[in-house]
């Protein structure tokens, strides 16, 4: 029982349960405790020693129910072909050839349950359970097939329907062939045996993995070049980022450091002892709440990453208490309302329409913040600018951003663009560039976790 | 290895024997939580006990204790918790209360002394005499290792701890044992049985994961549900608890803030019990509805499908068992 177990064990690291070595000892321990008689019983204990959040449970829940849902080779599914071949009296003249082809054998005892043993004996030795991808499907079931003996029983339809055994020929020509047909119809039936166990093990062990590369892939991918058909997806991957992000650093206001005294106030708090220290104060760290300003260019260039960023700074509002959000192309206006009343979905829109899509102006953008909105920025703020710094030869207004920077805590440009293209043709980036405490590429949402990470962090420290 | 002497070990052969035990302690528990209480009990492991608030996370603790005739040590998490509050602590002041004591009885300990060394060497023997178990303050886990039948440790809401401590509870978890420095390493003879609690205000870090095993409680069904109520509130009446339980059952259904868990149900039904009220109307749904909803925009949100909700309810109870529509 230990290769089922262990298989399982890989079915459920498939379906993104972690199953370490350490689990998988506590597992075998839990079966040997509770054993194989009673499944409700087996089924939760396991589950008790191997999933470890509610998620967990509901995919242990699945990939449980599908991996010991193997029933017994069916034996007719409505069709008719899909049926092992029976037995004839006349076959016992062929005791000899049948003999030698276990494989036969089995087939025209027709137990279901043998069968399916056998192959999943030979599935093992051949590694179907490796499988990754779609398209191995049917080398596996080949695999399995030639595993179990398949050439033989072929040769020995081939043989049969020749006209018997040679030596003797003559009057059994006739069962012969019958066998031969029988045989033939026992192979197709192993064929579409093999393919759908290995479609199951396809399911049960690969498909996620499809997804997961899937995933990787995406999160690599250039944000404008995304296709609209993969919001969906990374719209989760942001948020799971988001919340990864956020229970790293919602928590912790305050960070002991037991184990260094605070000399000062302690020496404060026991002047009425006479100064016996009967009260120790140790040192501790303040964790400040993070501030952000986020300032998007949402001209059609940028668009695509300033949704990701304007979603990933929402989702992260657990952290993030105090976020300040704002778009322009050519005017510079607030934007915090709409992404609170609205779902990212329909918040992004709204904006696009509202301001998006027209020519960019970095100056008067610059110019309306400084009018509006800089009274808030103190030095616990970091701002974010995310944007090409492609302005149309318009005036930069380099003596703002001068002032953003000195007011800040920080400055931190994130540019679609490659470094390469920084400066070419009416980029100010170079001059901003200047003011930044950290000017970056950020394509991917790869990129944006790091940046956002590298912030949060920096207020932890602090 | 434990002894089959233990009143405990004795107790824990099989799941239905834990169902029952835990009836008799007034817990009704499905069989998943049987089986969990079970697994732990024989690997040793701690259990992690997750579920939203008022499911009987603590509860199923506070009964384990009780059915099992074990001392109940509890801790509970909150920020800043740390090890000198849930493992041990020099009694500091004790110990320096008894330095200035023997500050005046120095000269007369020390008075004979022909050299330094010879009274260095006399000195070492009141240094380690501080560090004794004498001046040992013990704390939750301390005390739940040191009890020597066992004992039920339940360490609540441990996501509201900080992940440092979260890592040193590991060491416990697994190997039951504490190490003092200047003691020594302290090891349980009956490791105690662990449960942690979370409300999942964080991910918990994924050794501590590893080390417990998991249970997640979810919101009762009906029927389970009904046993729970007729096991906390005896005295209520048979149509009027599966009316009520039918009700609570329909409300979960709704997109609420909060929704209403086992604790709130059982509160629910203790006032009605209280009021003396012996079916269920619209009137009086709508002035108890706040023991049942925490949040004002639920309460509103609720309230105009209250006498719609009421007759379903009034049905389900005449007809039997509450459904779950």
């Amino acid at each position: 029982m230990q290769r089922p177990l262990e298989n399982f064990f890989r079915a459920l690291r498939a379906a993104d349960i972690r199953v370490s070595p350490a689990e998988s000892i506590d597992a075998h321990r839990t079966v040997d405790l509770v054993g194989y008689a009673d499944r409700q019983l087996f089924k939760d204990a396991l589950c008790v020693a191997l999933a470890k959040t509610p998620d967990e449970v509901a995919s242990y829940n699945d990939c449980f129910e599908m991996f010991f849902a193997r029933e017994e080779f069916s034996a007719d599914d409505g069709t008719g072909n899909r049926q092992p071949p029976e037995r004839a009296d006349s076959d016992a003249a062929f005791g000899e050839e049948l003999g030698n082809v276990p494989l036969a054998e089995m087939l025209l005892a027709g137990d279901g349950s043998e069968m399916a043993a056998a192959m999943e004996q030979s599935a093992n030795r051949v590694g179907a359970t490796e499988i990754r991808y779609f398209s191995q499907r049917g080398y596996f079931a080949r695999r399995i097939l030639d595993d179990m003996g398949l050439r033989d029983l072929e040769k020995l339809i081939a043989q049969l329907r020749r006209g018997g055994t040679g030596d003797d020929g003559g009057d059994d020509s006739g069962d012969a062939t019958d066998l031969a047909q029988r045989l033939e119809q026992g192979r197709r039936f192993l064929l579409d045996e093999s393919r759908q166990f290995v479609e199951r093990q396809y399911e049960l062990y690969a498909r996620s993995n499809g997804e997961a590369l899937r995933e990787e892939f995406l999160m690599e991918t250039r944000m404008s070049n995304l296709e609209q058909r993969d919001f969906a997806r990374m719209h989760n991957i942001v948020r799971r980022m988001a919340k990864r992000l956020a229970s790293r650093y919602s928590r912790r206001r305050k960070h002991t450091r037991r184990g260094q005294l605070d000399v000062r106030r302690t020496m404060r708090r026991n002047m009425p002892h006479d100064g016996i220290p009967f009260e120790v104060l140790w040192k501790h760290i303040k964790i400040e709440r993070p501030k952000i300003v986020v300032i998007c260019d949402v001209s059609r260039s940028v668009a695509a990453a300033a949704r990701f960023l304007l979603l990933f700074l929402y989702s992260l509002n657990e952290v993030i208490a105090q976020l300040q959000a704002y778009a322009f192309s050519d005017r510079l206006v607030d934007v915090g309302d709409i992404l609170e009343h609205h779902d990212v979905e329909t918040a992004i829109p709204e904006i696009m329409a509202k301001i998006g899509f027209r020519s960019t102006d970095y100056g008067q953008a610059l110019d309306d913040y400084e009018e509006n909105f800089m009274a808030d920025l103190d030095r616990h703020t970091t701002v974010i600018i995310l944007g090409d710094g492609r302005s149309n030869f318009t005036d930069p207004r380099i003596d703002i951003m001068r002032r953003l920077h000195d007011r800040s805590r920080a400055v931190i440009w994130l540019n679609p663009e490659p470094e390469t293209f920084w400066g070419t043709g009416d980029s100010e980036m170079p001059r901003y560039r200047q003011f930044c405490h950290v000017a970056k590429t950020c394509s991917t949402v790869m990129h944006l976790e790091r940046v956002i990470d590298d912030i949060l962090r920096s207020y932890a420290r602090a | 290895m434990r002894t089959m002497t233990e009143p405990r070990a004795a107790k824990i052969n099989n799941v239905d024997e834990i169902i029952a035990g835990l009836g008799d302690v007034g817990y009704i528990t499905s069989r998943q939580i049987a089986t969990a209480i079970f697994v732990a009990q024989n690997l040793t492991k701690p259990i992690l006990v997750e579920g939203s608030a008022g499911v009987g996370k603590t509860e199923l603790a506070l009964s384990t204790a009780a059915w099992l005739d074990l001392p109940l040590i509890r801790m509970q998490c909150y920020e800043g918790l740390d090890e000198s509050k849930a493992l041990y602590e020099w009694k500091y002041g004790k110990q320096l209360l008894y330095t200035q004591i023997l500050k005046d009885k120095m000269g007369d300990v020390l008075g004979d002394t022909p050299s330094l060394d010879a009274a260095m060497t006399k000195l070492q023997g009141f240094g380690d005499l501080f560090f004794s178990e004498q001046f040992l303050e013990p704390r939750p886990l301390l005390r739940a290792l040191r009890q020597e039948h066992g004992a039920v440790l339940l360490i609540d809401e441990i996501d509201k701890s900080d992940e440092e401590f979260e890592a040193f509870l590991l060491e416990i978890l697994s190997a039951f044992q504490v190490t003092i420095p200047e003691i020594g390493t302290i090891k349980s003879t009956v490791p105690p049985i662990v449960f942690l609690t979370s409300n999942n205000m964080r991910e918990m870090g994924d050794a501590l994961k590893r080390r417990c095993l998991h249970l997640y409680i979810p919101l009762p069904d009906a029927r389970l549900e009904e046993q729970i109520v007729a096991a906390r509130v005896p005295d209520i009446e048979v149509k009027l608890r599966r009316k009520l339980v039918a009700f609570v059952q329909m409300l979960r259904e709704q997109d609420l803030k909060k929704l209403p868990s086992i604790s709130e149900t059982l509160d629910w039904a203790r006032v009605l019990l209280l009021l003396h009220a012996d079916d269920l109307a619209p009137d009086l749904i709508r002035d108890t509805l706040n023991v049942l909803l925490k949040f004002e925009q639920d309460i509103h949100a609720v309230r105009p499908q209250i006498a719609e909700m009421t007759r379903k309810a009034r049905q389900a109870g005449d007809r039997g068992y509450a459904a779950t529509s």
